[in-house]
């Protein structure tokens, strides 16, 4: 089992999405495996998560969006944790994102997407090994 | 045998036969025999509980109305999507709102910028319903908007475009959905503090019993909670819970339950197992009748008529092999046939991941017309009746409903649940549970957890583009029209609004249209009304 105690993870809502509850399942799993979870619940700037992540300095941020705007919000959030020295915190994507977007993501430093059809240990699993390459063996 | 349908037939024996149980935990009956029937009657249709529907005579006399979700981009692009699927026989328009529009901001607002046009149409003040409408007789079609946080404004915005069409507001057919207490607790376009919230509902059904007497001012919505990972059960209980929360504000406003009871409507999901479905709406219809009786002292007929609309789809359907998701949409809109529903929107299959297209779109219109006019199961009432397993199993989801019920009332009711986040915490958890057992393919879904292809391609189909130029498109209208209209009437209409959310027992609607009629926009009212009431705070429980 994925490890991911002694971790402090925020999950954020970008934007006017009101969809959370894959957020809050993954929330919830992170838990489980140990981790520290700061969810910030609905309607948050791009600005205002990069000052929480910095604030709780945290060791990544997870970014949850169904609305189709994540190619914007996506770049701005970590335009702003750059603006604050953060843009070394990880950042990983979850909600829906086609197919065809997930490249320029991943391009533009994204560590990770993770959509609705994976297992979730398997988004455990992938964080875990992401954050502590030093387990991933 | 080829090597591809070899690996599947292995697939297959790995499985064991599917779990004796429904979704929502209620153990299925090797064979269901008469004594596990509580009555043997189910009685008559559209006589009190109203087990087997609430007409006499089913669909035998109008069909259910085939009413498919779409609107995006601009105004103008809406419109010729709507007159698309009007030529091609739909017969009642929905609408889908962008973010902004839903969550009360203007489209040059900061807060609004990327998702301008994204999830629906932008409509930020009155010219935009007249660009959407043009060509469209509102006195003709039944309009459906998805709309919540702002529904009182969008309905007052309809209002003012039947005006501007010379129709009379009397002859105006459609619902607005909102119920903002399903907001709070799953689909997240809140935006007043609930008690304010619930007031401005009060206003909109008091109104519209008046004005609009054929129009539907709210639909209950279980599905959007159901979507988000609760069970059949609870989708039901916590709609009927909401439901009564709606009731007893209509009294503290001084409603006639007789008169508003009537013009209540409901909305849910139909997932995939399909006589659990079937129960659960006779089973909804059964426990709102019973309780609008016992509890309100409800006699009139029509009053405790249980009227509601289903989407077949959601979350049921897959990202992976999504053509599978045609025959999905078939069974669960037989389902909702066979439970009796008023309006269906099918879900086309591409809809797990992106705006269906019209190719899409025109396959989900399609097999509601195969199952309408195809496959006979509309032509006598309620088939399913009598049959032992189908009334074991609503006697048995009735039970389960009432306990459901029971438990948030024994919280202290659903708006307090609501405000201290218990609801949300609870969905959360049982969200999760669900996720666990498909992950551990307890729950299977072919072609996801089971029965993949190795090396599966996932064939996406033909994609919808939205253009990227929509948004620029409808700032730039945005601008326009706050330049053209008479600023100084925007102001006054506004200022009136905002005196009349200062008191309690003020109706907002006549305001809401005027300041629609002065082209104020959706976030100028919304800002007004928040000066006075503030915002919902979000408790944040996990």
């Amino acid at each position: 089992m994925s490890n991911l105690k002694g971790k402090r993870i925020m999950i954020a809502k970008p934007g006017l999405d009101g969809h959370d509850i894959g957020a809050k399942i993954i929330a919830l799993a992170l838990r489980d495996a140990g981790a520290e979870v700061i969810y910030t619940g609905l309607r948050k700037t791009p600005g205002f998560i990069a000052r929480v992540a910095v604030d709780e300095d945290v060791d990544a941020v997870g970014l949850s969006l169904l609305s189709g705007s994540h190619k914007e919000l996506v770049a701005e959030t970590m335009r702003e944790l750059k603006a604050l020295d953060a843009g070394d915190i990880p950042v990983f994507v979850g909600g829906t994102i086609p197919v065809e977007d997930r490249a320029t993501l991943i391009e533009a430093g994204v560590v990770g997407i993770f959509t609705a059809e994976m297992r979730l240990d398997d988004v455990v699993a992938e964080l875990a090994r992401r954050l502590s390459p030093e387990q991933a063996a | 045998m080829t090597a591809t349908a070899k690996s599947m037939a292995d697939d297959d024996l790995a499985l064991p036969p599917p779990m004796p149980r429904t979704p929502s935990g209620i153990d299925v009956p090797v064979l269901a025999t008469p004594e596990m029937v509580r009555n043997p009657d189910p009685g008559e249709p559209a006589q009190f509980p109203f087990t087997r529907g609430i007409f006499p005579d089913g669909f035998r006399g109008r069909l259910w109305t085939f009413r498919q979700y779409s609107g995006f981009g601009t105004a103008e692009e809406s419109n010729a999507r709507y007159r698309f699927l009007l030529d091609q026989g739909q017969t009642g328009l929905s609408v889908a709102l962008d973010l902004p529009t839903q969550c009360g901001y203007d489209p040059d607002d900061a807060m609004a910028r990327a998702e301008v046009g994204k999830v629906g149409v932008s409509l930020s003040n009155l010219s935009e319903m007249e660009i959407l409408f043009d060509g469209i007789d509102l006195s003709k079609i039944s309009t459906s908007f998805t709309i919540n946080g702002t529904a009182a404004i969008i309905y007052a915005m309809y209002c003012a475009c039947a005006d501007k069409q010379g129709v009379p507001r009397a002859k105006l057919t459609g619902t607005i959905q909102n119920d903002i207490l399903k907001e709070y607790v799953a689909r997240g376009t809140w935006i007043f503090p609930v008690r304010p919230s619930m007031r401005l509902i009060a206003d909109t059904i008091l109104f519209s019993n008046d004005a609009t007497p054929r129009f539907n001012p709210i639909s209950i919505a279980g599905a959007h909670v159901r979507d988000a990972g609760s069970t059949a059960v609870e989708e039901m209980a916590y709609t009927l819970a909401n439901g009564f929360a709606y009731v007893d504000e209509l009294l503290r406003r001084g409603g006639d339950a007789t008169k508003f009871a009537k013009r209540l409507s409901f909305f849910f999901y139909v997932h995939m197992d399909f006589f659990e479905e079937v129960a659960k709406f006779r089973a909804g219809r059964r426990v709102w009748a019973k309780i609008l009786r016992d509890r309100y002292g409800v006699t009139d007929d029509k009053a405790m008529h249980f009227r509601f609309g289903v989407v077949c789809g959601g979350s049921s359907l897959t990202a992976s092999q999504p053509y599978n998701n045609i025959v999905r949409v078939g069974i669960e809109t037989m389902a909702a046939v066979l439970g009796g529903a008023q309006s269906i929107f099918t879900c086309a299959y591409d809809e797990a991941f992106q705006i269906p297209t019209e190719f899409s779109a025109e396959i989900a219109l399609r097999t509601q017309q195969i199952i309408a006019y195809e496959s006979g199961i509309s032509k006598t009432v309620d088939p399913l009746g009598g049959s032992f397993f189908v009334e074991h199993l609503t006697d048995r989801m009735e039970d389960e409903i009432v306990k459901v019920m029971d438990e948030i009332d024994a919280y202290g009711g659903v708006v307090r649940a609501i405000e201290d986040g218990w609801l949300q915490m609870r969905l959360a958890e049982r969200a999760t549970e669900r996720r666990r057992k498909i992950d551990a393919v307890d729950t299977v879904i072919v072609g996801q957890n089971a029965f993949r292809r190795e090396s599966q391609t996932d064939d996406f189909g033909e994609v919808f583009r939205l253009d990227p130029q929509a948004a620029a498109k409808v700032i730039e209208k945005f601008e326009a029209i706050r330049d053209r209209r008479d600023n100084a009437a925007v102001e006054a209409s506004l200022d009136k609004l905002a005196a009349a959310a200062a008191k309690d027992d003020e109706n907002l609607m006549p305001y809401l249209i005027d300041c629609c009629h002065a082209y104020a926009t959706v976030g100028e009212m919304v800002a007004r009304l928040k000066q006075g009431w503030g915002e919902f705070q979000e408790p944040v429980r996990l």
